[in-house]
């Protein structure tokens, strides 16, 4: 047949093309405003006084200091959280017992208070009008105005990024593939390593890269507990803040561009993991 | 392997899930468990596995009591029913895990796994898949990879979830008989869980049939089928119509009358007859209803009888037909079970 009409077939959720082109430059204007404007600008404002001035302002005593602390407690709260997010959605996804929505509620609870208040509640704990810290410092065990005090209020802080990122994928994927380990004759710890893991090690890695971003970006609940002694109890983002209020913009932005880049390391990274292992796999949502 | 099963319960929150179960397996037999869903048969077969511990009662296989042995120590092969393939691993690596997560001083050397695992793909007639991943096989393929994966391990006794249940028809009525063949080069003492009753009694030794938690009947196919021994089998496996009689005087009175067939204890019951084992009559003694439906199946003709209730919705029958038999519509039909069965109420 030679029928010159083209007939077109229109997907039925499509829009007609001016919706089309309203909806994305909406989105790209508010995006561009709201989020690419202000990164850039932490760029700009970092560089302003050329190279060498940036660099002064990361290796700086109190700058490297800092860095040293953000990493150190990244380094100790990501593995923990990582450890118990495993355990935690391990016990959620594959067993049935009492008290299991209460559990998932409470892993929930540091996204819904704000950090400030999970700051607060290690100065009751731990604070000289408490228990609990007249009797460590007897010891010698300082946790407030110290590092043990910051490391903790960044474990509550990031506990719920590896449970909430395992739970749906773990839920989704049920025990039969246990089972089957089991059934041939593999240990507990057999399954785990050569069935459970190669079934989730996507969603965790995620989760752990999601972690360690808020590990190293937190602010509120560690500026509570750190008492801000600089150099010693100062992390990153609480030494941005210093010399912010010190009018110190160049080193300010410089150190707040370190934490720029992480968080997009961290944005590439999950973007190549999605790449390489389909959208579904890499955050673990369907 | 010979299993015995003593007085199994199993509760799910204080549910029963199944009631005082008892049941003897031969070495080397291919048992089926019949029964609809939520009768407790793949609860069952996963207590035999160890998957589940039951709430009372006890497990044999051979003398030794199994009930508190974990499925490790049972050494059973399960083939569950979606495969519960490794998705990340290689059919060669699914059917190798069993030998691999061995302890070191029963592991076969790498070389000796790997022949073994072409042994067993050869068995299973997949030879040369040994670097696919399950997600490249068909369904058929994965359920013989399933297969050989449970094998590997050398179990002492071998259980299918629903083995055919997520495979189409054809495939499925090949790999049936292909199991049956399994069974019988092999040997081994195999349970499969089935809600499909032609596939139990084509395949089994012996048939299981379950429901609510209990066992209605174990027996060969033409025990269950000819000889049923509870209303709910006679009504689930095959065709049956049932009809409330009355026995007096060892006469089958259906509504008051005789329907011209003969019983032994006096009292009411419920008749059941297939649709094969009917004849048409014309005599006054006997059954008789109005022809609502007829449908060829097959070599045969099932008519649809609908008998009047006084008054109440109409007893509904089907009966088997000669091919050339006038059956209108709306006709009346007269006829006689040949042979039936009485349980009492």
């Amino acid at each position: 047949m030679s029928d010159n009409r083209r007939i077109t077939f229109r997907n039925p959720a499509d829009e007609r093309p001016l919706a089309k082109l309203t909806l994305i430059l909406l989105s790209l204007a508010f995006l561009g405003f709201f989020l690419f404007l202000p990164l850039v600008s932490v760029f700009v404002e970092a560089f302003r006084k050329g190279w060498t001035e940036y660099y002064e302002a990361l290796v700086e005593p109190d700058a490297a200091a800092a860095i040293r602390l953000t990493l150190m407690v990244a380094a100790i709260a990501v593995p923990l959280n990582l450890a118990f997010g495993l355990a935690a959605s391990w016990a959620i996804a594959k067993f049935e017992f009492r008290g299991k929505a209460f559990l998932i509620t409470l892993i929930d609870l540091p996204f819904s208070i704000s950090p400030v208040i999970s700051g607060l509640v290690y100065v009751l704990l731990f604070g000289s009008g408490s228990l609990l810290g007249p009797l460590l410092k007897s010891w010698g065990i300082e946790i407030l105005f110290a590092v043990p005090g910051i490391v903790l209020a960044t474990i509550f802080v990031t506990f719920p990024f590896v449970a909430r990122e395992l739970i749906p994928l773990m839920e989704d994927q049920g025990t039969g593939d246990e089972e089957a380990a089991l059934s041939l004759g593999a240990s507990g710890w057999q399954t785990f390593w050569y069935v459970t893991l190669p079934n989730i090690k996507w969603g965790l890695l995620y989760g752990v890269l999601l972690c360690n971003a808020r590990a190293m970006g937190e602010f509120g609940a560690v500026s509570v507990v750190s008492g801000r002694i600089r150099g010693i109890t100062t992390t990153m983002p609480l030494h941005v803040e210093i010399l912010y209020n010190e009018y110190n913009m160049v080193a300010a932005f410089a150190v707040a561009s370190l934490l720029a880049a992480l968080a997009l390391v961290t944005l590439a990274l999950k973007t190549l993991l999605e790449l390489r292992f389909g959208a579904g796999n890499a955050g673990g949502r369907h | 392997m010979e299993v015995t099963i003593n007085n199994i319960r199993k509760e799910f929150d204080r549910f029963p899930a199944l009631n005082d179960v008892s049941l003897k397996i031969g070495s080397g037999e291919l048992i089926a468990l019949l029964g609809p869903s939520g009768s407790g048969k793949t609860t069952l077969l996963r207590l035999i596995a160890g998957l589940d511990f039951p709430t009372a009662g006890k497990i044999f296989f051979g003398d030794e009591d199994a009930s508190h042995h974990s499925v490790q120590e049972r050494n059973v092969g399960f083939v569950f029913q979606h495969y519960a393939l490794f998705r990340h691993m290689t059919v060669a690596e699914n059917i190798g895990f069993g030998l691999k997560v061995r302890p070191s001083a029963t592991r076969p050397a790498k070389a000796e796994i790997r022949k073994r695992v072409s042994n067993l793909l050869e068995m299973v007639q997949l030879g040369g898949l040994e670097k696919r991943y399950p997600n490249q096989l068909s369904g058929g393929q994965r359920q013989r990879v399933a297969l050989a994966r449970a094998m590997a391990i050398e179990p002492r006794i071998l259980l299918l979830d629903e083995p055919f249940g997520a495979l189409d028809a054809k495939v499925r009525k090949e790999l049936r008989r292909w199991l049956r063949e399994f069974h019988d080069r092999t040997g081994h003492t195999t349970v499969f869980v089935t809600h499909d009753q032609e596939e139990a009694l084509e395949l089994a030794d012996r048939v299981v049939v379950m429901s609510q938690g209990k066992i209605e009947q174990v027996g060969s196919a033409d025990d269950v089928y000819d000889r049923p021994g509870s209303p709910f089998v006679f009504s689930f496996i095959g065709e049956s119509s049932q009809l409330p009689v009355e026995v007096k005087d060892g006469a089958i009175l259906f509504q008051g009358q005789p329907i011209g067939i003969s019983g032994a204890d006096n009292g009411a019951g419920e008749l059941f007859f297939r649709p094969e084992d009917v004849s048409l009559t014309d005599v006054q003694d006997a059954l008789f209803g109005k022809v609502t439906a007829s449908r060829r199946l097959a070599g045969t003709r099932i008519a649809e009888i609908d008998i009047a209730n006084n008054g109440h919705p109409p007893y509904h029958v089907e009966v088997e037909v000669p091919l050339q038999a006038q059956v209108e519509l709306g006709s009346e039909v007269r006829f006689r079970p040949t042979r039936w069965k009485i349980f009492k109420k």
